[in-house]
């Protein structure tokens, strides 16, 4: 069945709200505007105000909220407008809800699903665009994850919330609008990276919203006669390092495409795994494509100037392939 | 300086007078053990000692019921004893041991038991509101009779976290007790030096919640005052919010030289200490001997010690476990 990514997010949330009384959404324009991204329009009307909560402009406080409803026994999907807001709240997020579980020796687990859309491409400028997944990835206490498919946007959630611990969902802004089939079994994971495309010349590894720009760099490199590989990382905490590991022995050569700026990225994670793991089988410094370190600019030829994009991934593998 | 306890007789009866002074005594002197083994290096990190307010954790807690939820601060040892979790438990926290109610994971700040639905232990100023502002709309949201008490001391009130809490309780209606226990000195920055508005109860009223304040130092004021409150979360008349007005008498912690304050302004107070004060009544009563005094006190002082032998003999945990409750298995 054909659908678009947000379509796929609301028939996730749709079923889980269905299934389970426990499950309730909570965020900023959640119910009567129907969302920011539209992920929940109809909600209102079909499960009522109690379970479609608009919030006010308060991340910390309904954040929080979402983590006492979780210890108290529910099962909450808290909608972050965007990882810029989510700064605001992120003192429960990394304080108590990733912390809560260990500082209390294991007595309480923190079942809260945190949704939130990410990253740039929309001319949205420096306070819009963000894409801090790798902060979050850093954070031992939650599960952090991108989905990049219809599939997975689709999928994701139900595992998400069947979790006992804080998992966030980061949704590139730039994917709501993707069409693609959703196919017959979506039904997935949140444990493992995927293989998008198989190659055996050289790795392109990534997640969520860089994912249709590698793919692309993939199928220009096909068309020079290069086959690459692409994994889509899925889960950015924990790292699937067995999936990249594989990978790295086949092709011996790696690019990481990662939106997030290049100090600290995520990028530089993958790229100290593979070092650590797979040295030996390298034949090539590993390379990587990450935002300029910029915050980014309003003008769309600079917003795309400071983002990766298909040509800088093709000559970064190229590079790497000393072509 | 507030107003003295008002005069005529407690309004209790013998027994249950001589049992909340018992818990404020088994308090004072648990705390009075912590600040010895502090001094021993037996109990690092930070110890945020709760001496001089007894009467609040002690008051408040008698008036709610075994099914409601507690969340706290960093300065709940009062709390956590008075809720029902044991001395020892709480002792071998305090140790790092694995007998402790964290399992040591959590030292002095972090005291958590499920048992008692005793949810913290939360260390960052303000950080307990919003979680109980979640638990209250569970409660409601599955139609449950419960009170969410939280908490939390003055300067929690210059946090974001505060009134962002307020509101969404308020705005929802929910079964949530704020329970302001206001020491006067957020650390070492006094009310009127951090605050516009030094009126507690007028911030809370602003967002549209009843509020009452309370002496602090007077147990029977605090409980009484407590026990309204309770009963209007209960009677599901949303939140409300109770301003106890206390101090300190030891440092903020074990690391303060107590620069901010005069020690004229500690004795003043110390007169008005919860424990002498609430003694001395019931004894004018008739409710209370120097004879049972003194038994309580020795029972107090064998908990305790009990309780540090229990912590002594406790075993560490292995660091094999160090990766354990990170997340659930």
């Amino acid at each position: 069945m054909k659908m678009t990514y947000r379509e796929a997010i609301r028939q996730a949330m749709h079923e889980a709200l269905a299934a389970d009384p426990r499950v309730f959404l909570m965020g900023e324009d959640v119910g009567k505007y129907g969302g920011t991204y539209a992920c929940s329009k109809g909600f209102l009307e079909e499960f009522g105000p109690e379970r479609i909560r608009d919030t006010p402009l308060s991340e910390l406080g309904f954040v929080g909220a979402g983590i006492g409803a979780a210890l108290g026994g529910m099962r909450p999907i808290v909608e972050v407008m965007t990882v810029n807001f989510s700064l605001l709240a992120l003192d429960q997020i990394v304080n108590t809800a990733a912390a809560l579980r260990h500082m209390s020796g294991g007595q309480f687990s923190v079942p809260l699903v945190l949704r939130m859309a990410t990253g740039a491409g929309r001319q949205l400028a420096a306070q819009h665009s963000h894409s801090l997944e790798n902060w979050y990835a850093h954070i031992p206490g939650i599960r952090v994850l991108a989905p990049a498919t219809i599939a997975d946007a689709r999928g994701m959630l139900g595992p998400a919330l069947a979790d006992p611990d804080p998992v966030v969902i980061f949704e590139h802004a730039q994917l709501y609008n993707m069409e693609g089939e959703l196919p017959d079994y979506w039904r997935c994971d949140i444990a493992t990276a995927a293989v998008r495309r198989e190659g055996t010349d050289i790795s392109l590894i990534t997640y969520g919203g860089s994912l249709p720009k590698t793919l692309a760099a993939a199928e220009q490199l096909a068309a020079e006669g290069i086959t690459a590989e692409v994994i889509d990382l899925r889960v950015l905490r924990p790292l699937d390092t067995g999936t990249l590991a594989a990978s790295i022995r086949k092709t011996h050569k790696a690019v990481v495409v990662d939106e997030g700026w290049r100090s600290g990225s995520l990028a530089a994670e993958v790229m100290a795994r593979i070092v650590e793991d797979c040295f030996f089988e390298l034949d090539a410094p590993v390379a990587r494509v990450c935002s300029e370190e910029v915050p980014i600019p309003y003008a769309r030829h600079m917003e795309e100037a400071a983002l990766p994009q298909m040509p800088k991934i093709v000559a970064a593998a190229k590079g790497v392939l000393g072509k | 300086m507030i107003a003295p306890p008002p005069s005529g007789p407690v309004p209790w009866d013998k027994d249950f007078a001589q049992k909340l002074l018992f818990d404020m005594l088994r308090i004072r002197r648990m705390e009075e053990k912590c600040a010895e083994l502090y001094g021993e290096q037996k109990i690092r990190g930070f110890l945020h000692l709760y001496i001089g307010e007894e009467a609040c954790a002690v008051g408040a807690l008698h008036a709610l019921a075994p099914e409601d939820n507690i969340v706290a601060t960093y300065r709940e040892h009062g709390h956590a004893l008075v809720r029902g979790v044991s001395m020892n438990a709480i002792m071998a926290e305090m140790f790092g041991k694995r007998a402790g109610c964290s399992h040591g994971r959590g030292g002095s700040m972090h005291l958590f038991d499920a048992q008692t639905r005793f949810f913290g232990g939360n260390a960052i100023v303000g950080g307990g509101l919003p979680l109980a502002v979640g638990f209250a709309l569970a409660d409601k949201l599955q139609s449950k009779q419960r009170v969410t008490a939280c908490f939390f001391g003055e300067g929690a009130m210059a946090e974001g976290a505060f009134h962002e809490s307020m509101n969404l309780a308020a705005l929802w209606q929910l079964p949530a007790l704020f329970c302001c226990e206001n020491n006067q000195y957020a650390m070492g920055t006094a009310l009127g030096r951090s605050e516009a508005q030094t009126d507690l109860c007028a911030k809370a009223a602003s967002y549209a919640v009843p509020t009452l304040k309370a002496d602090g130092m007077d147990i029977v004021a605090v409980h009484e005052a407590m026990k309204l409150a309770v009963r209007h979360v209960r009677d599901g008349l949303g939140p409300f919010f109770l301003e106890l007005q206390t101090y300190r008498f030891r440092a903020h912690s074990m690391f303060d030289p107590e620069l901010y304050r005069d020690k004229a302004e500690v004795e003043q107070w110390k007169q008005r200490g919860p424990l002498h004060t609430f003694s001395a009544r019931l004894k004018a009563e008739g409710k209370l001997t120097e004879a049972e005094f003194l038994a309580l006190g020795a029972q107090a002082n064998a908990e305790v010690q009990a309780s540090v032998d229990f912590a002594e003999a406790a075993e560490w945990e292995p660091v094999a476990d160090l990766l354990k409750d990170v997340h659930t298995p």
